[in-house]
């Protein structure tokens, strides 16, 4: 090799990714059958990025399997093999978690889209992950029920991806995240294993398996059924709307309605940036001339609602707001949601590209934060469009750049970094709901220290000793996990003393 | 006496001897170890690494009899002597808080503030990490859930002394693995939990208990569901049921502001009145049965199950009670599908574990399941020695093998409480 280019080796390498996953094609097909498989570079390149189009890599092989025996059988080949495997739901991660390997099978979930089983008595479901958020709710309405997690994306995105990324959504202020509405995991370990992760109860016996799954990225097994918590349709929901003439008043109406012991289901603020561009894209037709508006959606017993909206609207007034709009209704609530809902495409139109960042501060520093975000945009002349869950310190700011600018790119994603640091110089999270895929893993080790991640990574190394589930996401250094790889065939040392059974 | 090892002596300023009232379920523990923060705690931690010791944590000793026997206990790690509140940050309704500090401290010091911890175990509160480390919850899991749904950050010391923090201080947050998770619940087996960061609630401006009897298992049912389906947001739907066919009582707790919460409570009673014999009725103050553990010192079996199996549930423990000649105690959170069936200390040991079993058989029958998924468990949290002998602890668990190798990577030589937990781990 000493004697091969630089050049001579890359291309000796991908030959040797291709005729690794080319290998697998028979088994695969046997597996799942030929039209499941997808070998063509062309269509190939359909998969080579997921939701952040800026990272892009077309997978060795794709397979779609239609079951849950099925994945288990693809991930045993790929283990024995040494291939590595990348599951994908709908594609709308924006952290490049599902971002393909070259040398490596993506396994696409969206032919897995079985709402198996829906338990309206125990408020459950059992879900096949290549479910969509949304259809979720929709089956289970007719029973006064809904599934709460609600990522922006719900309607397109997969209840699979929202397990591996911990999806949160406009309402988890009030309702939680996903690892607040699974109970259970049928999972297919990184060894070909199918197993059940928890039973669907809240308080299954030994380690909550369920609960550290959820979110861990991809990277310690795929998900091949969910049974999800449902919750009870709220009686009343109402939505205010209201305009502020600075981002500093709209923070104190936000502070005053936490503080006074509210707890709405959402609270989103936009900033007069992101109401330009959302203006400009779909005319959402907010109040004229307004540097903020607060959008705080109110949800339970009809009662309470009416009087929570009355003290939310006075602590509005009080605060600054020159216009309120209340939306009672579905059609008024989705005029309401319809700025908020696109602003990030909308931002589109008033920059050719852009990037959309997501870090979360404590609520109480939201001011602070976002003077420093915009003192960072004067120094350096980029725009930032502020968009966020103000009611959980979640900011979503846009960086705007023209990529037609050489290096434009390079100084956004400089702001957008140091963005981050200033989330966690503010004792915050530099993602709230994005995930760290492959985007944020190498600002892992700003807000974790070596020994913190080197922990995190003991669990990755119980669930999958050979690195090769979703490998090279969300920590910047893999853990050597000091075992050969492969599955205890000695029994456990208690059981073998006799002191345990094994079940 | 023996002596205490130097190593262990200059991790820690407190080092004692242990005495029989440290006894872990008939475990006699060597040492005492106090540590006066996180830095000591892994100091005493990497000196009974290498003196090769077995260690247990303990609190307050509130639950300590939780758990199966540890199969060795060297050295007793006292939390108590941590128990600062850290950070109150009430305006982001955020708390840090040390391991050792007692519950109900907390929740006196979150209270000048008007919050609190949502969580509400029955019997002694215990300490933060105590609780943390059974997964202990009482009344309100039914809306806030336990432990795990409220922690979001969290430091632990590992076998070998490493410290490790996951989470963070704020809510929303998704980087890294959720180590807090795999913590709740793990009985010490995975490390020494030092500080806990946790989401607060506001304190309801007021509550009230809206509870009837009922004529019967199926009765009790159809009271709970009610509740639980109704659109007025019960925080918690409990139900007792003496020993002694006493009848069953139901209990729904509603808070929110004066007006929202009375009106709720007139709706409710109103929806009760029309599925039960006898009328349902609003106090502000609990009923003297509310969030009380039906087991005293003798065994508690915590049954936990998909809510709507609840008169199945019921059912079964009835059918295995009359089977081994017995008569718990049932209560606990009906409406979010947790129970626990209590039996005397004088029991006999050889009828409880007939109980034990039988219910366990008729869990395990439930809906059929192609699939391979036990919809239902049952885990003796504490037992007299007579019943420890008896019975496994925690019966059948799901993935076992999997919880075997999180064992094997964060305490490979198996030092930190073990034995105590399913499966032998």
């Amino acid at each position: 090799m000493t004697t091969s280019t630089a050049g001579a080796v890359a291309v000796s390498q991908a030959a040797a990714d291709s005729m690794a996953t080319a290998a697998l094609v028979p088994a695969l097909t046997g597996i799942c059958g030929p039209g499941a498989i997808v070998t063509d570079p062309a269509e190939l390149r359909t998969y080579e990025c997921d939701g952040l189009t800026s990272h892009r890599c077309s997978p060795g092989l794709v397979v779609l399997p239609e079951t849950a025996e099925q994945v288990a059988a693809v991930v045993a080949e790929c283990f024995r093999a040494g291939i590595p495997f990348i599951a994908r739901g709908s594609g709308t991660g924006l952290s490049g978690g599902a971002l393909p390997r070259a040398d490596g099978v993506l396994i696409v979930m969206s032919k897995m889209r079985k709402i198996i089983e829906i338990d309206a008595a125990s408020r459950r479901a059992i879900v096949e992950p290549g479910v969509t958020n949304l259809a979720v709710s929709k089956a289970v309405a007719p029973f006064g029920l809904f599934y709460a997690p609600d990522p922006s994306s719900q309607v397109i995105c997969s209840v699979g991806g929202n397990v591996a990324e911990n999806s949160g959504g406009a309402h988890c202020l009030k309702h939680g995240f996903t690892t607040h509405h699974v109970s259970g995991l049928q999972i297919v370990t990184p060894q070909g294993e199918l197993t059940w992760l928890g039973d669907g109860t809240s308080a299954a016996p030994g380690y909550d398996l369920t609960g550290a799954f959820t979110g861990s990225e991809g990277t310690i097994g795929i998900v091949t059924k969910v049974i999800v918590r449902l919750t009870r349709t709220p009686e009343a929901v109402t939505t205010l709307l209201a305009a502020f003439k600075t981002m500093g008043a709209g923070g104190t109406a936000v502070s005053q309605i936490i503080g006074s012991g509210i707890l709405p289901g959402a609270i989103e603020m936009m900033d007069a940036l992101a109401i330009e561009a959302a203006e400009a894209a779909v005319a959402c037709r907010y109040p004229e001339g307004a540097g903020a508006v607060l959008i705080v959606e109110l949800d339970g017993p009809a009662g309470d609602v009416v009087r929570e909206t009355e003290a939310v609207r006075d602590i509005c007034e009080q605060a600054g707001a020159y216009e309120i709009r209340e939306a009672s209704d579905a059609a008024e609530r989705t005029a309401i949601w319809t700025g908020r809902k696109s602003a990030f495409a909308a931002v589109g139109r008033i920059s050719p590209a852009y990037i959309v960042q997501d870090g979360v501060v404590p609520r109480t520093a939201l001011g602070e934060v976002l003077d420093k975000i915009a003192a960072l945009s004067a120094a350096s002349g980029i725009r930032v469009a502020n968009v966020f869950h103000a009611g959980d310190g979640n900011l979503h700011p846009l960086v705007l750049f023209d990529d037609a600018v050489p290096e434009a790119c390079e100084a956004a994603e400089e702001l957008s970094g140091a963005i981050l640091d200033l989330c966690i110089e503010h004792g915050g999270s530099i993602t709230g709901e994005h995930g760290v895929g492959t985007d944020k893993s190498k600002y892992m080790p700003k807000m974790f220290g070596p020994d913190d991640l080197d922990t995190m990574q003991l669990l990755r190394c119980a669930f999958d000793p050979a690195g090769l589930c979703n490998p090279g996401k969300v920590f910047p250094t893999p853990r050597l996990c000091g075992e050969v790889p492969g599955v205890r065939t000695a029994p456990h040392p208690l059981v073998a003393s006799g002191q345990v059974e094994q079940f | 006496m023996a002596a205490i090892p130097a190593q262990l002596a200059s991790a820690c300023a407190a080092v004692r001897d242990a005495g029989p009232a440290d006894q872990v379920a008939g475990v006699q523990p060597r040492y005492v170890a106090a540590p006066a923060s996180t830095a000591e705690a892994s100091a005493v931690l990497r000196a009974a690494a290498e003196l090769g010791l077995a260690v247990l944590p303990r609190g307050a000793g509130t639950r300590i009899a939780w758990g199966a026997a540890p199969a060795s206990c060297d050295l007793v790690v006292d939390m108590k002597g941590m128990d600062r509140l850290v950070e109150h940050a009430a305006g982001d309704l955020v708390a840090t808080v040390q391991a050792g500090a007692s519950l109900a401290g907390l929740g006196q010091a979150l209270g000048r503030t008007g919050q609190r911890l949502a969580l509400d175990p029955a019997g002694p509160a215990g300490t933060v990490g105590g609780l943390i480390a059974t997964g202990a919850a009482g009344p309100l899991r039914l809306r806030y859930g336990s432990p795990r749904d409220l922690l979001i950050g969290i430091t632990v010391v590992r076998a070998d002394g490493t410290v490790a923090s996951s989470g963070g201080k704020v809510v929303k947050n998704v980087a890294g693995y959720d180590l807090g998770k795999l913590y709740a619940g793990s009985y010490g087996t995975l490390g020494l939990i030092t500080e806990a960061t946790f989401r607060l609630h506001p304190r309801p401006a007021a509550v009230a208990y809206v509870t009837a009897d009922c004529a019967g298992q199926d009765e009790a049912h159809r009271l709970i569901a009610a509740a639980v389906d109704s659109p007025l947001t019960p925080s918690a739907a409990e139900i007792s049921w003496p020993a002694g066919h006493a009848p069953i009582r139901a209990g729904i707790l509603l808070e929110g502001d004066q007006a929202g919460t009375a009106e709720r409570a007139a709706r409710l009673c109103g929806l009760l009145d029309e599925l039960a014999e006898d009328s349902a009725v609003s106090s502000p103050d609990p009923p003297p049965w509310w969030g009380t553990a039906p087991d005293g010192d003798g065994t508690a079996l915590r049954i936990a199950f998909w809510p709507g199996q609840l008169p199945a549930v019921l059912g079964a423990i009835r059918a295995a009670a009359a089977a081994a000649g017995l008569d718990p105690a049932v209560a606990g959170s009906a409406g979010a599908g947790v129970l626990t069936a209590g039996l005397p200390g004088q029991a006999d040991p050889a009828a409880v574990a007939k109980f034990v079993t039988a219910v366990r058989e008729s869990l395990a029958m439930g809906p059929a399941e192609p699939t391979g998924l036990t919809r239902a468990s049952a885990v003796v949290l504490h037992a007299p020695a007579g019943v420890r002998d008896l019975v496994d602890m925690w019966g059948p668990a799901p993935s076992l093998a999997l919880m075997r190798a999180v064992k094997d990577q964060f305490d490979p030589e198996h030092r930190m409480a073990p034995g105590r937990l399913a499966g032998g781990i």
